[in-house]
């Protein structure tokens, strides 16, 4: 293995937009993704990176600038966090339709009201379903790997479609982790030059953005979600590549200790870790109980997740976010929705939990893996869920 | 290019560019007329003003120096007639 920097990895992300030769960064700095887009400001202002750093009034204008640097060609970075994300919403949206291969760091934060700072996944479920590929990362060292992915999947001619990085606030962003860089050669052996699949050319005039009427809208709809779909061979190709680079392995849906278990937790980012522990706890206790994690969010890996989910009895959704008066947590509903009418359809029990920053912890996963042996003694419904820890 | 009814996703380019500039001359905006502009010839100064408020650029100049509305585009608005030297232009129903 190679050396390992002990690193911020805020700054190691920043390094590695950086040695993926980013053309043009438009962002707005936001709690807790400053540090990143601080860093990127350095590289661009001390010389050590060859970009264009355009330090926009608002984060509205952040995904402009980025809609108008990708679509002439540049490589395209930025990267914002919740209210920062719901500033830039509508231009999030276009940015899909018009099939911009931007990169987008989604520094996890919960959104407002009450306003916070701290750490869930309301912001990114806020736009769910924004056309744009969605993966979360789990430590540093992913983030920084999927960096490098992140642009290789977004510029694929057979993709050409912007993608979001999540990754939780604060327990990433400001933790300092030891990670392995890339080497130039590595970067450049598996990121290939952009060449975009429509440049603003004034020798082929294009008209980007135009109206789209009753009579095509439909059809610009169904185009745009065979996209998404259809990038998911591209995805996995891309991580295997990956995994020859260096070594690291991902997949859309990967697995800790689920062989055999009768309950599976199913988790998205960072909290991954902690239920991972809780995990081998119970296994040591003689309890069959295995971790699934949900790497790729968007396009929604069905198969791979029936795969992962295996013979399991029940799964235990974690949610970091709510959907109000409705299903509970959005992740729920979703893997409700992929095992209904299936054989020997799973239990699913829904515990939203760590919702902005509130810590939870091994002992919490534990208690909620009790807790749903006790639920499904009895009738669980599709809507049912829990909002674990709240004070009653 | 195909008439947009024919069109099937497929057929549509990555991102929805529109790779033929002009090509909004193909939409039949006349389709959203109820009123149609009518021209009384007679009265008729043959100055043009109508050809310029034209919001649409849907009114032609006839050989005989006449103007008269490209019903293909024509929205019927109205702009014409009400803005015309002379008031020969009467806006009448589509259904007449
Ligand atoms: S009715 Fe309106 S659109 Fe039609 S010719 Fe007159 S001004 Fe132009
Ligand atoms: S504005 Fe009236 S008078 Fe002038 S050219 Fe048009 S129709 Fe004739």
């Amino acid at each position: 293995m190679r050396k390992r920097t002990g690193i911020e990895v805020s700054i190691a992300a920043a390094e590695a937009v950086g040695s993926a030769n980013v053309d043009v960064i438009a962002a707005y700095p936001i709690t807790p993704q400053t540090h990143i887009v601080e860093h990127l400001s350095e590289l661009v202002n001390n010389g050590e990176l060859d970009a264009q750093f355009i330090p926009v009034e608002s984060e509205h204008s952040a995904m402009s600038v980025c809609c108008g640097s990708s679509a002439a060609g540049a490589r395209t970075f930025t990267c914002t966090s919740s209210q920062g994300l719901a500033l830039m919403n509508e231009i999030v949206f276009i940015a899909a339709t018009l099939r911009l291969p931007i990169v987008m760091i989604l520094a996890n934060r919960s959104l407002s009201g009450p306003l916070s700072i701290w750490n869930d996944h309301t912001d990114v479920m806020s736009i769910r379903d924004c056309g744009w590929i969605q993966v979360f990362a789990e430590t540093g060292q992913e983030v920084y790997d999927h960096v490098m992915f992140a642009f290789k999947v977004a510029e694929n001619p057979k993709v050409s479609l912007p993608v979001i990085l999540n990754m939780d606030g604060f327990i990433l962003t400001h933790v300092i982790e030891p990670i392995e860089f890339w080497e130039p050669e590595q970067v450049s052996g598996y990121l290939p030059t952009f060449k975009p699949v429509n440049a603003l050319d004034p020798d082929r005039p294009t008209t980007v953005g135009a109206f789209g009427l009753p009579g095509i809208f439909t059809e610009a709809k169904k185009a745009q979600d065979m996209a998404l779909i259809e990038s998911k061979p591209e995805i996995i190709k891309a991580w295997e590549e990956l995994g020859q680079v260096t070594g690291r392995h991902y997949r859309p849906v990967e697995t800790h200790l689920a062989e055999g278990a009768e309950t599976v937790f199913l988790t998205m980012g960072s909290i991954g870790q902690t239920v991972a522990m809780a995990v081998e706890t119970l296994r040591e206790r003689g309890e069959a109980v295995g971790l699934v994690k949900l790497r790729l969010w968007r396009p929604f890996p069905f198969e791979e997740l029936r795969r992962a989910v295996g013979g399991a009895k029940r799964i235990i959704v974690i949610d970091r976010a709510i959907s109000y008066g409705g299903t509970g947590g959005p992740v729920a509903s979703e893997i409700r929705a992929a095992f209904y009418g299936e054989e020997n359809m799973p239990v699913v029990t829904n515990f939203l939990c760590g919702l902005a920053g509130r810590d939870v912890t091994p002992d919490d996963y534990i208690a909620m893996y009790q807790q749903t042996r006790r639920m499904v003694a009895g009738r669980v419904r599709q809507e049912d869920y829990v909002i674990y820890g709240v004070r009653e | 290019m195909k008439s947009e009814e024919a069109l099937s996703w497929k057929d549509l380019e990555v991102g929805c560019v529109v790779s033929q500039p002009g090509n909004a001359s193909q939409y039949r905006t006349g389709d959203w007329r109820s009123m149609r502009p009518v021209v009384h010839r007679d009265h008729c100064i043959r100055c043009g003003v109508c050809y310029i408020f034209c919001p649409d650029m849907a009114i032609r100049k006839t050989d005989e120096g006449y103007f008269e509305a490209d019903l293909y585009y024509c929205k019927g608005c109205g702009i014409c007639a009400q803005e015309c030297i002379t008031g020969c232009i009467s806006m009448v129903p589509e259904e007449e």
